[in-house]
C-alpha cells in the first residue's frame, strides 16, 4: 500500500495533464456558443492551474526529505521564474538578435535596421513627438494638475474633497481606447455654418470663432492627444500626492503660519520639499507611460497627421509591414529610451522598500 | 482675504471637477439619444432644450445585437454584436487576473519563507524586469506562439498577461507575505504541515487584502488593454475583445456617434463598477507599485 502511493500520485498527475490537454483541444476546436466556450475556458484555466499545483505538490511529497528540500522551492518559485524568463528576459536578448536580421529574420543585415530606427522620417517624427511633446507636456501637466488638486482639496470640506477626488480619479478606470472615443467626440469637427456636435468646436463657435479640425492641425494635434493622457493620469498623480501631503506633519505648517508665511510660501517651503520623493515617483511613472504611449495614438489618428510615436511605428512595422527586423530595432530603441527612467524609478522604489 | 482665498479654492476645484466629468457625461447622454438627434445637435441640447429631446435604448440594442421587435437597424450595422466582445473580454480578463495572482503568490511565499540556494538572484531577476516595455517581448513570443499553436488562443493571451504582470505581482505579494508574523506557521510546521498546506490554509487567506489589491489592478489592466489582444488574439470579429472592437468601430463607423458612444459606455461599465467598488484596494496597489504600465 505504501509503495502504491507514489505511483498513484504520478498517475493522477499524468491523467490530469491528459484531460487538460484534451479539453483544451475540445475548447479550441469544438462547436459551441461563445458564452459557453468563454465560461468553460475560465473554469479550465483557473481550475486547471489549481489542480496542477495541488497534484505537483502531491508528487513532491512522495520524495525523501532530502529531495523534497530541493524540489519544494522549484514547485513554488519555478513557474514564476520560468514565465518571467520566457516572456521578459529571453525576449530582450532575442529581440536584440532579431534587430540585426532582415524583415523575415533570415539574413544578417548588421546595423541596417538601426539606421532606419535613427534616421527614417517617421522615427525622427516619433522622437520629436515622444520626447518633446509627450514626455514633457504630458508628464508636467499631469503632475501639476494632480498636485494642484491634491493641495487644494486638502483644504476643503472632507465630503467635498472626497467627491472631487473621486471624479478626477475616475478616468483611471477607463481604457485608453474608451477615452479616445470620448475625446474624439469632444473634438468632432463640422464645417463652419453647420451645427457643431463636438463640445470644443461648439464653444469656439459660441465665442465667435471658426470651428477647427483639431486632430489635423500639425503639430498642435499632439497636444490634443496629450490632453487625453492628462485627463487619464492626473487622478493617479493626485491620489499618490494627496497621500503624501496628508503625511506631512501638521505642526510644520502651523509653525510656518505663526511665523507669518503665506499659503504659497508654505507650499514651496514646507509641503513640496516634504513630498518630493512622491513627486519624483509619480513623474517617472507617467514618463514611462508616455514613452510607451500607443493606444491613444493608434485609436485617435493611427499615427497620421504628424502624430506618430515610437510604439506605433513598432506596431506598424510588425503587423502592417511584417518587417520583424525593423520592428525589433524599434523595440530596442524604445527599451533604451525607457531604461534610464526605469532605472531611476526602480531605485526610488528600492529606497522606499529595500526590496533589492 | 482668507475667505476670498477659500472661495477661490472651491471655485477652481468645482471648475476642474466639472471639466473632468463633462467628456464622460457627453458620452453617456449621447448614447441614449436617437441617431438623427446625435448627428444634428450637440448632446448638451438634451439639457438646454429638454422638450425637443428624446431618449432611446435603441443604440444599445443595436451594438449589443439585441434589437427590439420592429426596430430598424441601418445597413451594415446588423452584426456589431458587442455582446460577444463582452463575453470574450471576460474570458480574457478573469483568468488573466487569477492566474498571475496564484503563480505570484506561490513565488512570493517561496522567496519569503523557503531557504534555497540562488533565492536572492532569482528574486532580483523576477522583479527587476518590471517596467520592461511589452514591445520588446512581442516578436519573440509571437514567433513561439505561431510555432506551438498558441497564437489566437485565450491561453496565449492569459500567459502573455501573466508574463507581463508577474514582476509587479510578485513584488506586491512578497512585500505583504514576507511581513506576516513567523510564529503563525511555526506551530503548523510542528504539527507536520507541508509548505503546500500552509500556503493554501494560512497564507492565501491571510494575504487576502494584498491579493485583492493586485487583482483590482490587474483586472482593470487586462480589461482595458489593447496591445496584447491586438497582437496575440486572432483578428476575426468573433473572438475580439472590447477594446479591439471599439478600435474597429471607430474605423468603420467613425461618424455613427450614437453607436460609438453606446459601445464605449458598455466597455466602461464593468471597470467603473470594479473601480468604485474596490477603490480602497486599487489605491493600495497603486501606492505600492507605480512602475507598471
Amino acid at each position: 500500500m505504501r509503495q502504491a502511493r507514489p505511483i498513484l500520485s504520478v498517475l493522477l498527475t499524468a491523467a490530469a495533464l491528459l484531460v487538460l490537454m484534451q479539453s483544451y483541444i475540445y475548447l479550441r476546436d469544438g462547436q459551441m456558443a461563445q458564452w459557453l466556450r468563454a465560461l468553460l475556458a475560465i473554469i479550465w484555466g483557473v481550475g486547471g492551474l489549481m489542480l496542477l499545483f495541488t497534484l505537483a505538490s502531491n508528487v513532491v511529497e512522495q520524495f525523501s526529505p532530502r529531495w523534497k528540500r530541493r524540489l519544494v522551492p522549484i514547485l513554488f518559485v519555478g513557474p514564476a521564474v520560468a514565465i518571467v524568463i520566457w516572456y521578459l528576459a529571453l525576449p530582450a536578448v532575442r529581440t536584440l538578435v532579431a534587430s540585426l536580421y532582415d524583415a523575415k529574420g533570415e539574413q544578417f543585415v548588421g546595423l541596417a535596421n538601426y539606421i532606419y530606427a535613427f534616421t527614417s522620417r517617421e522615427m525622427l517624427l516619433s522622437f520629436r513627438n515622444n520626447f518633446l511633446f509627450w514626455l514633457i507636456f504630458a508628464t508636467l501637466s499631469s503632475v501639476i494638475v494632480g498636485l494642484v488638486i491634491a493641495v487644494m482639496a486638502d483644504r476643503t470640506n472632507p465630503l467635498f474633497e472626497k467627491i472631487c477626488k473621486a471624479i478626477i480619479f475616475m478616468p483611471m478606470a477607463i481604457s485608453m481606447v474608451g477615452a479616445s472615443v470620448i475625446w474624439r467626440f469632444m473634438y468632432e469637427y463640422r464645417p463652419a455654418g453647420a451645427s457643431q456636435i463636438g463640445l470644443l468646436n461648439a464653444i469656439v463657435v459660441a465665442f465667435g470663432g471658426e470651428p477647427q479640425a483639431w486632430l489635423m492641425q500639425q503639430p498642435w494635434n499632439n497636444l490634443f492627444l496629450i490632453v487625453i493622457m492628462v485627463w487619464l493620469q492626473s487622478g493617479y498623480a493626485m491620489v499618490i500626492l494627496s497621500a503624501a501631503i496628508k503625511g506631512v506633519p501638521v505642526e510644520l505648517n502651523e509653525a510656518g503660519r505663526i511665523d507669518g508665511a503665506s499659503e504659497v510660501q508654505l507650499f514651496f517651503k514646507i509641503t513640496l520639499p516634504n513630498i518630493w520623493g512622491a513627486v519624483v515617483t509619480v513623474a517617472t511613472t507617467i514618463m514611462l507611460a508616455t514613452l510607451k504611449i500607443f493606444d491613444i495614438v493608434q485609436s485617435m489618428t493611427g499615427g497620421n497627421f504628424g502624430t506618430q510615436v515610437i510604439a506605433n511605428v513598432q506596431y506598424t512595422q510588425m503587423f502592417r509591414q511584417f518587417n520583424y527586423g525593423r520592428a525589433a530595432a524599434v523595440a530596442i530603441v524604445l527599451l533604451l529610451a525607457v531604461l534610464p527612467v526605469m532605472y531611476y524609478n526602480l531605485r526610488q522604489f528600492n529606497k522606499r522598500t529595500e526590496a533589492f | 482675504m482668507k475667505k476670498a482665498g477659500t472661495m477661490l479654492v472651491y471655485a477652481i476645484l468645482i471648475f476642474l471637477t466639472v471639466a473632468w466629468l463633462t467628456p464622460t457625461l457627453g458620452l453617456l447622454v449621447s448614447s441614449f439619444r436617437p441617431d438623427n438627434e446625435v448627428s444634428a445637435t450637440g448632446w448638451w441640447t438634451a439639457a438646454t432644450h429638454p422638450t425637443e429631446s428624446t431618449f432611446t435604448l435603441d443604440n444599445y440594442r443595436t451594438v449589443l445585437g439585441l434589437p427590439a421587435p420592429g426596430q430598424v437597424i441601418q445597413r451594415g450595422r446588423e452584426n456589431i454584436n458587442l455582446l460577444t466582445a463582452v463575453v470574450n473580454t471576460l474570458a480574457v480578463a478573469v483568468p488573466a487576473t487569477v492566474i498571475p495572482i496564484l503563480i505570484a503568490a506561490f513565488a512570493a511565499y517561496g522567496f519569503a519563507w523557503i531557504r534555497f540556494p540562488g533565492r536572492r538572484w532569482l528574486f532580483i531577476l523576477t522583479i527587476g524586469l518590471m517596467g520592461v516595455p511589452l514591445q520588446v517581448s512581442l516578436i519573440p513570443v509571437l514567433r513561439d506562439y505561431i510555432k506551438i499553436g498558441l497564437n489566437g488562443t485565450y491561453l496565449g493571451v492569459w500567459l502573455a498577461h501573466t508574463g507581463f504582470g508577474l514582476p509587479l505581482a510578485v513584488y506586491l505579494l512578497y512585500n505583504y507575505i514576507s511581513t506576516l508574523p513567523k510564529d503563525i506557521f511555526e506551530s503548523a510546521f510542528i504539527d507536520g504541515a507541508t509548505h503546500f498546506t500552509i500556503f493554501v490554509r494560512l497564507i492565501l487567506p491571510l494575504s487576502a487584502p494584498a491579493l485583492a489589491s493586485f487583482a483590482t489592478f490587474q483586472f482593470l489592466w487586462t480589461w482595458n488593454d489593447l496591445l496584447v489582444p491586438l497582437v496575440f488574439l486572432s483578428s476575426n470579429q468573433g473572438s475580439q475583445v472590447l477594446t479591439q472592437r471599439l478600435l474597429g468601430l471607430m474605423g468603420s463607423f467613425g461618424q455613427d456617434w450614437h453607436l460609438l458612444t453606446a459601445g464605449a459606455f458598455i466597455s466602461l461599465l464593468l471597470p467603473l463598477a470594479v473601480f468604485f467598488g474596490l477603490q480602497r484596494y486599487f489605491v493600495r496597489g497603486l501606492m505600492a507599485g507605480s512602475v507598471k504600465q
